[in-house]
Parts: C-alpha cells; structure tokens; sequence
C-alpha cells in the first residue's frame, strides 16, 4: 500500500450559505437521476396524450363550445398540462420512501444541515423535473388550437412550477408516514387521483352542483389549475360570453378572485406543507 | 501531518488526557424496550475502539445515540467534547460515520456519492477534489469512481462507505459492522485500511463486529450484553482476567485419563472435539507435572491461552460463534447482505 499524506480537509461552521448549498446539492441529485432515466419522460407522455386526444376528442364531439374556434381539446390543455404535473411531481416526493428504503434518506440526515434544507432541495428538484417533463406536453400547444405565444408560455411554467413544489411537498408529507414501500403508490393513487379529479383540470367550473362547487373550491389544486388556463384563455380570441362557461375564474360569492391571490393561496399551502413535511422528516427515528 | 513509516508500530499513540468519546449512565428505551440500560464509556483520543456483543445487545443504539440520529432516554454523551444533545450539528461535523446498513445511492457513481457528502458538510472544492482521490486511493476505488455503484460488489461498497465517512476529515469515525457479510479477504483489507488511519490521521475509531479476531486489532474492547457494558479493557488484560488456560491431551486411554486428572489433580475433564479437554491457570508451567503424575501414556500436548471468544463466553454466556449463526437468521442482517 503506498503511502500518501492526507490533509485534512477543514470543515467551517454552518450559516445560511451553507444551508442553500446544501438544499442545491439535493436538488442536483435529483437532476442527475432524472437525467440518467431518460425512459421516465417518454413514460410520463403517454397518459397526458391519452387524456388530451382520447378524452378530449371523445368527449368534444358531444360537448358544443359553442363557437366554431374553440375546441374541448384547447379547454382541457391547461387540465392535462396539470395532470402531468401532477403525477410527476408526486412520485418525486413518495421517492423519499425509497430513500428511506435504500438508506439514502440516512446519509441525507446526519449531515450537518437542516432537515428544511434537504426537503427544500427535494421540493425544488421535484418540481423542476415535473416542469421540464410539461414541456413536452407544452410543444403540442398548437395541434389544440394554442397559441405558440413565449410570454404565455413562460406564465405557464412558472405556475406549473408553483404548483409541482406544491405537489412535491404533499407527496413528502405522505412519504413520512408511509414506511413500506409497497404502499407509496396506492397511496399516491388515493390522494392524487381525487386532487385531480375534483379541481376543475377536467371540467369547467362554471355551473357546478352546490356539493361539488365546495369540494372543488376547497381543493389547493384548483387555485393551481386556474392561473394556468386563465392565461391559456387570455391569449384566445374568444366570446366573453363563452368564456365565462368555460373559464368563469374562481368566484367566492360573488368575488372574482384575482389570479395573483390564487398564486399566493398555492405559495402558502406548499409553505404549510413543506413545513410539515420538515417536522415529520426531523426526527424519524 | 507527520507520515510515518511502514515499519513503525501500528499502535497509536494514545492521548489519555483527551477524550473522543465521553459516556455517562446513558439509557435508551424503545417502548417497553430497554436497548441501552445505563453505560459508561470513555474513548481516548487516537485510539481504536471495538465494541462488541452478541445480537441485540444495544451497539447500534449506543451508536446511533452517539451520532445524533437517536436521543438518549436518559444519561449524557460527548463526542469529541461537544455534547450530543445540545450540539448537534458541531458533533455532526467532527464524526465520519458507516452504519450498519448501506446508505449509498445506487443510481449515482462513487465520486457523486462523494460529491454530494462533500457539499453537505461543506467541504470545499478544490480541498474535495484532493482529499476524494486519497481516499479513493486508500481503499482502492480510484479507477472506479466513474461507475454507478449498482454496479459494484458487496465489498466495494462498504470500502466506498469507509471512504465517504473519512472525507471530511472527522475527529471520530465510527463503523457499525463494517465488515459484515465480507470474504476474509476483504475484511482483512479494511482493517488494513483502519490500521492506516492511524499513521495518516488524527483520528479516533469507534468500531463494532461481531468478529473476535477483528477484536484483536483493538486498543481497547468493551463488552456489552443486554444493554450493559459487562467489560472494557485492552484485549491482553480481558484474556488475562479469564486466568485459566485451555489444555487438550490425546491419551492411549482416555476415559482413564479423565478419572486420573479428577482424582490426582481435580480437575474436571471432558471429552472436546475428540480430545480430552480441561481448563487451568497456567497451563504450560502444568505439562510438566501432568506427564509426571498422570500415569498413562500421553500422545500429544496442546495449551491455548485464553481467546477473546473465551471472553466474550465468559461474559455474556453465549460464544460470538453461537451468536454468529444465529446471525446468519436474521432476516435484516441477511437482507443487506444480499445487496
Ligand atoms: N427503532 C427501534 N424501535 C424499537 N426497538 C428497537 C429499535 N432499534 C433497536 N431496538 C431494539 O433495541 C435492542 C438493541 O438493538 P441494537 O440494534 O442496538 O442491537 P445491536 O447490538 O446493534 O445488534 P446487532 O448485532 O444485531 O446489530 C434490540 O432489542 C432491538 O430490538
Ligand atoms: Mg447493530
């Protein structure tokens, strides 16, 4: 064996600087495995396809917007755009029971950083895994009638964003408490699936019945799907009249709630989640 | 850092006036489950600790406690004079550690698995791209660090493990079970490794196995059975407090030979692997008088001072042998074993 003099490294003291490198370093992780698995977006295509020409086209020839320029396909866009989110977001968070499984979440937890660091990196990696993924989704704009307009897309993104660490951070939550991971996808299933269905990803929530009106608007994911289509709509050029069946917004009694107060709703609940998902993770053992 | 040779003694140096490790009536309860039922330790700085016991005797636990991940129910611990409870991260960054089970990420190579360790404890970049090839180095990976771990064996793992807990230069290394599950090559490697450490570092180890001849690479061992520490002492003085030293003659006349040594000699003898086997202080000093005063005609002679498994049998009343296969049945010890 040879000999070789090692130096010691120094290790400094923690601070916030170390705290953000930390939650980056988390984040690239994610990015690397996301990279190395390229199979994982052509897998995540496949069901928003399926949702946006097999259900939108289905279900179109029955539904009439009303006017010739508008198809159901462009309505539900923004919807399956969600969806696809959605799902990838969520298995992004549950990945943490494999962590756990693995042993990974161990060396992530006795490092010398705040668990909020390490669940802040996941929540970012999460959610930027799920937006590049909507980009693919995003490129068929205009086979459903969407303008190829940047400023909207970019809109798009950033709320897609928004709403994936959101998802991200509920999945975490979820991943505290599911220890087998046998169970992470029904239990991803369960949760998910609901969210989805009941936020207005698939139908418009205008005329809705006084239950599902309550379920709907009681749902997080709904302030997330909205700002997406509402900048979708804004850029159509179509009949006041028929916008406000299709895309009414989020009215409270009678209050049209502005886009930028649905973001703040979707900012605070992934806040409350992450927070949670920081007391959970803290101390597991 | 001073290098010394090959030549010199592999035995640190040991500073008594500093301690690694501090550990004062520590109680850990799981439940109704009393992992760790009030120890005492203390661990020079620089030297290396064995830590040994039979299945569910509470090392990990100790470990775990030692290491932040787990509070203590009762008692106080120091590691490296920082207190474990109250400073936490301060602990966390004096300690390398490798658990028990793997916690390496398969789907990131070696030098990403180090990479990301790196950043976490703040190492910066020029210092890890030094520091992550000599220990790369040390335990033969160098060339490997570009392949995914998923592709690596067993042993390579445990030995890139060994590495991460060293590259931020900590104070206290601590391996639960390092070597479980190793061919004796491999074992032998990585206690050559932690042999090394002590030449290149200023370094304590705090170590676990189940294996008694690993024991003998220790300063000191202590053993603990039920939650309880029931002996802490260099390996010499534990086997030299067993006093008696095991004796196995081969006889013409063996069951004669068993009735003589009670009535001349009183000695309790019995037939052992095919021998006629008994314990005495002194064993050797003892021949001369046996084939004196026996009376029957004695073929062959053997005298084994006492082991570290007499020890351990001694203390906890089961040997590390029983308690290895038992091992072997543990479905958690076999299910790592596995990967
Ligand atoms: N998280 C836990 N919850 C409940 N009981 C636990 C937990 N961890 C350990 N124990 C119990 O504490 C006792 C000591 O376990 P520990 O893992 O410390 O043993 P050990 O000495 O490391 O054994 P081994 O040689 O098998 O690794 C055991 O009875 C075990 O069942
Ligand atoms: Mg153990």
């Amino acid at each position: 064996m040879s000999e070789v003099s090692v130096a010691a490294v120094a290790v400094p003291g923690g601070g916030l600087l170390h705290e953000i490198r930390a939650t980056l370093t988390v984040w690239e992780r994610e990015m690397i495995r996301f990279r190395r698995d390229p199979f994982r977006i052509v897998a995540s295509f496949g069901q928003p396809l399926l949702f946006l020409f097999v259900l939108g086209g289905g279900l179109g020839s029955l539904i009439q917007t009303g006017a010739p320029g508008v198809d159901f396909k462009t309505f539900l866009f923004p919807g399956v755009l969600s969806m696809s989110v959605l799902f990838t977001a969520a298995f992004s968070g549950i990945s943490m029971v494999w962590d756990r499984e693995f042993g990974f979440l161990r060396e992530m937890l006795v490092a010398p950083v705040s668990t909020a660091a390490i669940m802040t990196g996941k929540c970012l990696g999460g959610a930027t895994v799920a937006t590049l993924q909507s980009i693919v989704v995003l490129a068929l704009a205009g086979l459903v009638g969407v303008p190829y307009d940047p400023v909207m897309m970019i809109e798009m993104l950033v709320f897609l964003f928004l709403m994936s660490f959101m998802i991200t951070a509920l999945a975490l939550v979820l991943a505290a408490r599911v220890k087998q991971v046998q169970s992470a996808m029904p239990m991803v299933q369960l949760i998910i699936t609901p969210l989805m269905f009941l936020s207005g990803a698939l139908f418009p929530l205008s005329r809705l019945p006084d239950w599902l009106w309550w379920v709907t608007h009681l749902n997080p994911m709904t302030y997330a799907v909205e700002p997406v289509r509402s900048v979708v709509f804004d850029r159509l050029d179509i009949d006041p009249a028929l916008r406000a069946v299709l895309d009414p917004g989020i009215v409270w009694s009678g209050y049209q709630v502005p886009v930028i107060v649905q973001v703040a709703i979707v900012a605070v609940c992934a806040l409350v989640l992450l927070t949670l998902a920081v007391k959970l993770f803290a101390r597991t053992e | 850092m001073d290098v010394r040779t090959d030549s010199e003694s592999v035995l640190p140096r040991i500073d008594t006036r500093q301690e690694a490790v501090r550990v004062r009536g520590l109680v850990k309860r799981y439940g109704k489950i009393e992992a760790v039922r009030g120890i005492d330790l203390t661990v020079h700085a620089g030297e290396t600790f064995g830590f040994l016991g039979p299945n569910g005797a509470g090392k990990s636990t100790t470990i775990k406690i030692l290491c932040t991940l787990v509070d203590a129910s009762e008692g106080t611990a120091e590691v490296a004079g920082l207190d474990v409870a109250t400073e936490r991260d301060a602990v966390r960054r004096n300690i390398g550690l490798v658990f028990q089970e793997p916690t390496l990420d398969g789907y990131l190579t070696a030098e990403q698995n180090m990479r990301f360790h790196a950043q976490l404890y703040g190492v910066d970049r020029a210092s890890f791209a030094r520091r992550n090839r000599e220990v790369l180095e040390m335990v033969g990976l160098y060339e490997r660090r570009n392949d995914l771990v998923n592709t690596f064996s067993g042993g390579m793992r445990r030995r890139l493990e060994i590495a991460r807990g060293l590259l931020h230069s900590p104070h206290v290394l601590f391996l639960d079970e390092p070597t479980i599950g190793l061919d004796p090559q491999t074992r032998a490697s990585i206690w050559n490794y932690i042999g090394q450490l002590h030449r290149h570092e200023d370094i304590t180890v705090f170590v676990t196995t189940h294996y008694m001849d690993e024991a003998e690479h220790c300063d000191r061992i202590a053993i603990m059975n039920e939650g309880l520490i029931v002996a802490l002492d260099t390996p010499a003085a534990l086997k030299a407090a067993i006093g008696k030293d095991r004796v196995q003659i081969s006889t013409a006349d063996d069951k004669a030979a068993i009735a003589a040594l009670k009535e001349k000699f009183d000695l309790d003898a019995q037939m052992h692997e095919g021998l006629v086997t008994f314990a005495v202080a002194e064993g050797a000093a003892f021949v001369p008088q046996l084939f004196e005063g026996l009376g029957i005609a004695i073929l062959s002679v053997t005298v084994n001072r006492p082991s570290l498994d007499d020890v351990f049998l001694a203390h906890t009343g089961t040997t590390m042998r029983d308690a290895e296969s038992r091992e072997k049945f543990n479905p958690m010890v076999a299910r790592f074993r596995g990967r």
